[in-house]
């Protein structure tokens, strides 16, 4: 283990190198969290569809995302999709990472939505809603409410996945880490400076998860 | 002058499965009128009630209204509920949305009414409701019989022509029972046309045009609830009676 005062002269010296990787870490990380909630979203949706085919689909995507591992589907996504459109290193990263979020995102949302009462909808569709307007401002705010701690959990996991594209050479928090502690010998230090830089990023998602949850319970029953 | 037909039902059948729930319901309801579905747990008032808005497909049978047939398949439902209004017995407020939200939301999003027109329009039926300080309110924060009274508003912004009620009152603490259904008589007076499935026989006798005694899927009995209450025809009625009087 090495001495408080190295870890600590360390950290400071290296600031610079892993505040510029901790960006990259968090762009990563907002990027395949929208884009994962948006995924998420159709893909619930067509899991609540009634449509069979519809169903099946958002089945074999959860399946395919839920049965292999992140670093399979970041390689195969990376080399796959690179390999035919050209696509920057970040965008085939944070699409990868998407794609496994929104898997479990989909989940999330599709038993919120379920949770929210079948009378909620009959209310919308008696005012003479259509579907998707009553999906729209009726269930889906109801939902996301419902579904907040959960996604909060999940967007941690996300956050920590991320550290998965250093595999294809991202120099984000987990990459510039090992990097800089094989270079200089010293690997458990960097390690233990990426855990305080991870630890950080956590704690500023889980209070702007909080704060959100408790302006929005503000009018809950 | 002739009474307009606001609602008439020809045959009407409705399975849920092997469960034969509706069995050739007849029914025909004239402008003004109140109607009070009355019958067991299970006779199938809800569905019949839900037939109407089409909340439920019926399987076979005419469903008029206003004169115009529906045809589920191919007429938008949607213009219909604009025109039939329901209340049901756990209000279905929405959570999120304070009282004048709940309100003016259909108004503008359906009908798109100018949202200061619908506020305005929201603060009046509140007044008439009698909760005209409850407008930034959130649901949580209401009583049932509030909650109600609230839920009432929403769907007579609407403007609807038609107000079904399916056990308004069934939800609610006996004491708060009262308020809702003086504000549904008061909406009766004002020559509302409305069907209301409830176990408030006070109600039905005092408020009611037509009581429709209802079993087992059938309609057993209609009348004025003068015939009704104090000459029931069928053996099955009076049994109802004895059960739900001696209550
Ligand atoms: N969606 C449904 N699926 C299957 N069966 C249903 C459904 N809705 C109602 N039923 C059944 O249909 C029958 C009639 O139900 P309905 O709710 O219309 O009765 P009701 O007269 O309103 O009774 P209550 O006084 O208890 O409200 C009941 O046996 C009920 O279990
Ligand atoms: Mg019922």
């Amino acid at each position: 283990m090495p001495s408080f005062s190295h870890f600590f002269s360390t950290l400071m010296e290296t600031k610079g190198v892993f505040l510029e990787a901790m960006l990259l870490t968090l762009e990563l990380t907002v990027v395949s969290i929208l884009l994962g909630i948006v995924i998420g979203l159709i893909f619930a949706l067509l899991k609540i569809s009634n449509i069979k085919v519809l169903e099946l689909i958002s089945d074999i995507y959860v399946y395919l995302v839920r049965g292999t591992p992140l670093i399979v589907q970041i390689f195969i996504l990376y080399f796959g999709i690179s390999g035919i459109f050209l696509l920057p290193d970040f965008w085939a990263a944070s699409l990868a990472l998407a794609f496994h979020n929104g898997a479990y995102i989909s989940e999330i949302l599709r038993g919120a939505i379920q949770s929210v009462d079948k009378g909620q909808f009959e209310a919308g569709r008696s005012l003479g809603m259509t579907k998707a307007l009553t999906l729209r401002r009726i269930i889906l705010p109801q939902a996301f409410r419902r579904a907040l701690p959960p996604l909060g959990n999940q967007f941690i996991i996300s956050l920590k996945d991320s550290s998965l594209a250093a595999f294809i050479s991202m120099n984000e928090l987990f990459n510039v880490a090992t990097t800089l502690g094989s270079n200089n010998f010293d690997e458990m230090t960097y390690l233990l400076i990426v855990a305080v830089y991870y630890l950080l990023l956590v704690a500023l998602m889980t209070f702007v998860v909080n704060r959100t949850e408790l302006k929005l319970a503000i009018s809950d029953r | 002058m002739e009474t307009k037909e606001m609602i008439k039902i020809n045959q009407l059948n409705k399975s849920f499965g092997d469960l034969h729930v509706l069995k050739n319901i007849d029914m025909t309801v004239y402008e003004s009128d109140v109607v009070c579905l009355i019958g067991s747990s299970g006779s199938g008032k809800s569905t019949l009630l839900r037939c109407l808005n089409f909340l439920e497909r019926k399987d076979n049978g005419q469903i008029i209204i206003e004169g115009k047939e529906v045809n589920p398949r191919t007429d938008d439902l949607n213009k219909i509920r604009e025109k039939v209004g329901m209340v049901f017995q756990n209000f279905n407020l929405f959570p999120h949305k304070t009282v004048l939200e709940n309100i003016i939301e259909a108004p503008i999003r359906v009908k798109g009414v100018e949202k200061e027109q619908a506020i305005m329009k929201a603060k009046q039926l509140l007044s008439k409701v009698g909760l005209e300080d409850k407008s930034d309110v959130y649901p949580s924060k209401l009583s049932g019989g509030q909650k109600q009274r609230v839920a009432i508003a929403r769907a007579l912004a609407m403007e609807p022509d038609i107000m079904l009620f399916d056990e308004p009152t069934s939800a609610l603490d006996p004491e708060l029972v009262g308020e809702v259904l003086t504000t549904m008589k008061a909406l009766a007076e004002e020559g509302m046309t409305m069907v209301v499935v409830t176990h408030e026989m006070g109600f039905a006798k005092e408020v009611a045009d037509w009581i429709v005694y209802m079993h087992d899927g059938k309609i057993i009995e209609r009348g004025t609830p003068e015939q009704f209450f104090n000459n029931p025809k069928e053996e099955r009625t009076r049994e109802f009676l004895n059960a739900t009087m001696l209550k």
